[in-house]
């Protein structure tokens, strides 16, 4: 156990070490910000001396080593359009996030879990078709194209609800039915499909043939271990579910990272979005491992010596 | 397996039915848009702008510009398609290449291809995808490069797992002991037999891609006005929500109907092709 989790916490770091690497690329290739940071006209010697200052002339391995260094140290250098650094201002959204992404996860798993189980337990019943139906709606409506018409209709035609923004309970009801819709109707089918190849097995019939209830049947074994497809998907959709919030937030004017991000694409601010990029890739990777983890509580036919 | 095997599949499926007709559907409108069409798209027409729908002779009435909004919609589907056919197209061949050969030998070159890939999937598809747009510039041919950069990962993963279940099969080692090359292995063997999920995974990953495209370009990358693409179809329609509703409706209900056909085919395929898999 213990050596598997050190193995676990290796694999991490060595892909947290090549999304570093990846950043780093992605910087060089988006060329150097010198042009944005001078005056319009810059004379090409000054362009000429901010670089040699910067750094931008030294070989690509100096530079690669000093932005690993400094990104060791948690630098990642100044915000071309903000008077903060680019970690600060990056922190200074995630609470934002967070707290969108974590709301639409709980509400999602509420939602699915139950339509993914009784959808099994009753396969092909009304039941059983109208959420197959609108699963299927779920997942083929784009996310920003809901939140627009959610805007229309709550917002613009009825005036129930903000159009964006952030601070009240209010502004949290569009945002959150947006990420809501996706993300339920993929839950809801995978625990479908996972709850139904569960009661296929020699188990279960086992379990009938003992003459266990269905109820019994259903929570105490199906489901139990259905969990553990549903968490890998979890895990997996929870990176995901930051790149959802950069759609959503720029849909609904949040003031989370993905709109920071989406905002400094635009305007060109680089080392903003690339420490970003970053940090969500290390909560990706850390959230895989926990994912990996909670594997071992759930199932315990799983184990890692 | 004949064609009016195919069909008669298909019949007794009214959800694959469905989606095939909207697929056709959409196809047909986009490859006869012009002859459709009542008006030129991009043709500006100050005097006529923001008509609501059913204004005689626009449909869905007219942009801020009073260009017919049913003719951009029928020309949007054409850039989705064309984004959506050529992206998985080329990505799937990509991918496929890659998880054949790191699936079949394995190794290091396993290692580093699978790192590789578990770096790519530890980004956000889309935040990935807009960073590699602004990097490459706008317009259509880079949103197409960046879509395949994004997406080859997918198909090569899958590849790659089937060919792990699939490489110590009796009919491999047979071919290996008569003493054909690698490359005919790979090639004439193994590659017949991963192209049932090949063609699951890329009928599923087309809607994917569209909607990735639409996205892209809603956010102010990809595709630029004044090119009628869904996408930034919709980003001017958000800006009209006070004063048009219908700019930013019927866009996304193309693109939604457009996703849902389908998703509503590739599942069926799936289902149809693989009975394996429960839905």
């Amino acid at each position: 156990m213990q050596r598997y989790l050190i193995k676990r916490i290796f694999q991490m770091l060595i892909v947290v070490f090549l999304a570093l690497t990846a950043v780093f690329f992605m910087q060089f290739l988006a060329g150097d910000p010198v042009i944005l940071l001078l005056p319009m006209d810059a004379t090409y010697e000054e362009i000429a001396e901010m670089r040699q200052r910067l750094g931008f002339e030294d070989s690509i391995f100096v530079q690669y080593f000093r932005f690993v260094s400094r990104a060791l140290r948690g630098d990642f250098g100044q915000s071309l359009r903000h008077p903060q650094t680019a970690v600060q201002l990056v922190f200074s959204r995630i609470p934002a996030t967070l707290e969108l992404a974590l709301i639409a996860v709980v509400v999602s798993l509420l939602v699915a879990i139950p339509i993914g189980v009784l959808s099994a337990a009753f396969r092909g019943s009304w039941f059983d078709q109208i959420a197959i139906v609108i699963t299927v709606f779920g997942q083929a409506v784009p996310g920003f194209w809901l939140g627009i018409m959610l805007i229309l209709f709550f917002a613009v035609t009825l005036e129930w609800l903000p159009t964006g923004g952030r601070g009240e309970l209010n502004n949290l009801i569009l945002p959150i039915i947006t990420l809501t819709a996706f993300y339920a109707a993929r839950f809801a089918r995978m625990t479908r499909s996972t709850v139904l190849d569960v009661l296929n097995t020699d188990y279960i019939r086992t379990a009938r043939a003992k003459g266990l209830t269905e109820r019994r049947i259903l929570y105490k074994h199906a489901l139990r271990n259905a969990s553990i497809s549903i968490i890998t998907l979890l895990g997996l959709q929870l990176g995901q579910l930051l790149g959802g919030a950069v759609v959503t937030e720029t849909v609904f004017y949040w003031p989370g990272l993905g709109r920071l991000l989406v905002q400094s694409l635009l305007n060109r601010d680089f080392p903003v979005v690339f420490t970003g990029v970053f940090f969500i890739a290390v909560v990706h990777a850390s959230l895989n491992l926990v994912v990996d983890l909670v594997y071992l509580l759930v199932d315990p036919r799983i184990s890692y010596d | 397996m004949p064609m009016i095997w195919w069909l008669r599949k298909l019949i007794q499926s009214p959800t694959g039915l469905i989606g095939f007709i909207i697929i056709l559907t959409v196809i047909f409108s986009s490859v006869f848009a012009p002859f459709i069409v009542p008006f030129d798209p991009n043709q500006a027409d100050r005097p006529n702008r923001l008509r609501p729908p059913g204004t005689p002779g626009h449909i869905f009435g007219t942009d801020q510009q009073g260009r017919d909004l049913f003719s951009r919609v029928l020309f949007g589907s054409r850039i989705s398609i064309f984004v959506g056919l050529v992206t998985v197209i080329i990505a799937g061949t990509i991918g496929t290449v890659v998880g054949l050969f790191s699936g079949y030998f394995g190794h290091w070159l396993d290692s580093v291809i699978m790192r590789l890939v578990d770096v790519w999937l530890s980004f956000p598809f889309i935040l990935l995808a807009l960073i590699i747009n602004a990097i490459l510039g706008m317009g259509l041919r880079n949103v197409v490069i960046t879509l395949i950069i994004t997406g080859w990962v997918i198909f090569a993963r899958l590849v790659r797992g089937e060919v792990l279940a699939l490489k110590n099969r009796d009919y491999i080692l047979a071919a290996k002991a008569l003493g054909q090359s690698e490359l005919k292995i790979i090639f004439f063997h193994i590659l017949p037999n991963v192209f049932t999920p090949i063609i699951i995974i890329s009928s599923l990953q087309i809607s994917q891609i569209i909607i990735a495209e639409a996205t892209i370009s809603f956010l102010g990358f990809g595709v630029q006005p004044p090119t009628a693409a869904w996408g930034n179809m919709l980003s001017d329609g958000r800006n009209f929500l006070f004063n048009a509703w219908w700019m930013a409706t019927f866009p996304g209900l193309a693109l939604a109907f457009t996703a849902l056909g389908l998703n509503l085919f590739g599942d069926w395929l799936r289902d149809t092709l693989d009975p394996k898999i429960t839905k």
